[in-house]
């Protein structure tokens, strides 16, 4: 769902780019000392998440999990994700540069709203309840990154829409599969450590 | 892109130091990052393909001339673009304008070509020079030489943090899918794989957040307050300017080019 350089207009990537610097902006400043080492550790796992294939059909999709992101980073899952794909651009090659603003906020504005919408039911004692939200929580933040993707090519140029719509349509399965595997990693992060989600629900609360 | 673990750059993955670079090793990082983004910029900017085509011949290139590895790289880029040839062949089809034939009633229109070309060149051309360029720094000196053009520090520290531990998670990764493989896991399209793999990114989570618990104690008990010295010796010297004109004169040469193409149409 890398969008390159060169395929939007001019208009859509300096939109992009500055929304993308104002969430990386409101990230930086809910990261104190305390957070930056987990935050780190947090957009490292999500890099090395990103190189797991799972089998759907005949092929392979490579995980998101931009939704398991935003609710574990919440704001910071903007500065979080833009250095994962900054360092995806630079050293293999995916995506492009002058689209990372674009690509950042697509991939980054559905982990925030997946947090604001999913965290209190993530944060319930069952930890079946929490699966549910989580689950809900990864569908979400597909559709909503492959909506905004569509958004970003369909604002470029009309020429774009169907391969807009395509990207929806061929990414239905992504959207069930990055569900189900962000139900299962919360249940069982859950059931390992449940203080976890508990914990960055009232930290979150508490700096915002 | 499972490819990346095999054919990927090994600094990240192991973190292992990157092959020297006789020409770009003694200039200033700094210069380099700038000459990616200015160049980036000029490349989406330009309409003429004629320019476009000097703008990738240019970046191929600076590729050979800078021993960059060239197999991976390609093959980098390759992948990128079969990432993008399914949006790229609709093109022709969905944008109106003079269709020369026409496949299952939709006119391919040769403007819609000339967009996926026009596409297909800015797209390979800037990624190609932003490996070359910056690609083939040292992850670490790329956080210094952000930190130098004033990157908030918070910034810099998480892509540091980031380029440190990717190598080490996915070690980590690997060995839990050893375990499972001894276990005579297999990846399938079932309900148990999917359970399996979330399991898996669920306790790679649990291991992370606990492993940075004990960073930043260790962290703390070295006297850390939040900022981490960086230092550094980049300098801009007379090579660098000799670099940034060359690249000027270039930059110049497109731009007129670009300029005399759109007045004779």
């Amino acid at each position: 769902m890398h969008i390159v350089d060169g395929a939007l207009s001019n208009e859509v990537v300096i939109a992009g780019s500055v929304l993308a610097a104002g969430g990386i902006a409101l990230g930086l400043r809910k990261l104190d000392i305390e957070k930056i080492p987990a935050a780190g550790m947090l957009s490292a796992t999500f890099f090395v998440a990103s190189l797991i294939h799972v089998p759907i059909g005949p092929s392979s999709v490579h995980l998101i999990l931009n939704g398991l992101a935003g609710l574990m980073l919440g704001w910071a899952a903007f500065p979080a994700l833009f250095v994962g794909l900054l360092l995806q651009a630079v050293f293999f090659g995916f995506g492009g540069l002058t689209v990372l603003g674009v690509n950042t906020l697509n991939i980054a504005l559905p982990a925030v709203l997946v947090f604001y919408i999913c965290r209190q039911g993530v944060a319930a004692r069952s930890a079946i309840t929490s699966a549910v939200w989580g689950g809900i929580g990864g569908t979400l933040s597909i559709v909503l990154t492959t909506l905004l993707v569509g958004a970003s090519l369909a604002l470029s140029g009309d020429e774009f829409i169907p391969a807009a719509k395509l990207v929806f349509v061929t990414h239905i399965p992504v959207m069930i599969i990055e569900g189900l595997l962000t139900g299962f990693a919360v249940y069982l992060a859950r059931k390992v450590k449940p203080e976890l989600f508990a914990e960055l629900t009232v930290s979150a609360e508490a700096t915002s | 892109m499972g490819h990346i673990v095999t054919s990927g750059p090994q600094v990240l993955v192991n973190a292992q130091v990157s092959g020297g670079n006789r020409l770009l090793d003694k200039l200033d990082p700094r210069t380099r990052i700038i000459t990616a983004c200015v160049y980036a910029v000029l490349i989406v900017s330009f309409k003429s393909l004629v320019v476009l085509s000097c703008g990738l011949a240019l970046s191929l290139a600076a590729m050979q001339v800078t021993n960059t590895p060239v197999k991976a790289t390609l093959r980098r880029m390759l992948a990128m673009d079969g990432f993008i040839l399914f949006t790229l062949a609709l093109l022709p089809f969905t944008m109106p304008g003079t269709p020369i034939f026409s496949l299952f009633g939709y006119g391919f229109s040769i403007e819609g070509l000339m967009k996926a070309i026009d596409i297909a060149l800015k797209a390979n051309a800037i990624i190609l020079m932003l490996m070359v360029l910056v690609g083939t720094l040292e992850p670490v000196t790329i956080g210094h030489a952000l930190h130098r053009l004033r990157t908030p520090q918070v910034l810099v520290h998480l892509l540091m943090f980031t380029v440190r531990y990717i190598s080490v998670l996915h070690q980590e990764y690997l060995r839990l899918r050893a375990a499972m493989k001894v276990r005579s896991f297999q990846l399938s399209n079932s309900l148990h794989t999917y359970k399996s793999v979330g399991y898996l990114v669920g306790m790679m989570l649990v291991r992370s957040l606990d492993r940075s618990e004990r960073i930043l104690a260790a962290m703390k008990c070295r006297g850390f307050t939040g900022t981490i010295p960086l230092l550094d010796t980049m300098q801009f010297t007379k090579r660098d300017k000799v670099f940034a004109l060359m690249v000027l004169f270039f930059a110049l040469l497109l731009i007129v080019m670009e300029w005399m193409i759109d007045t004779t149409y």
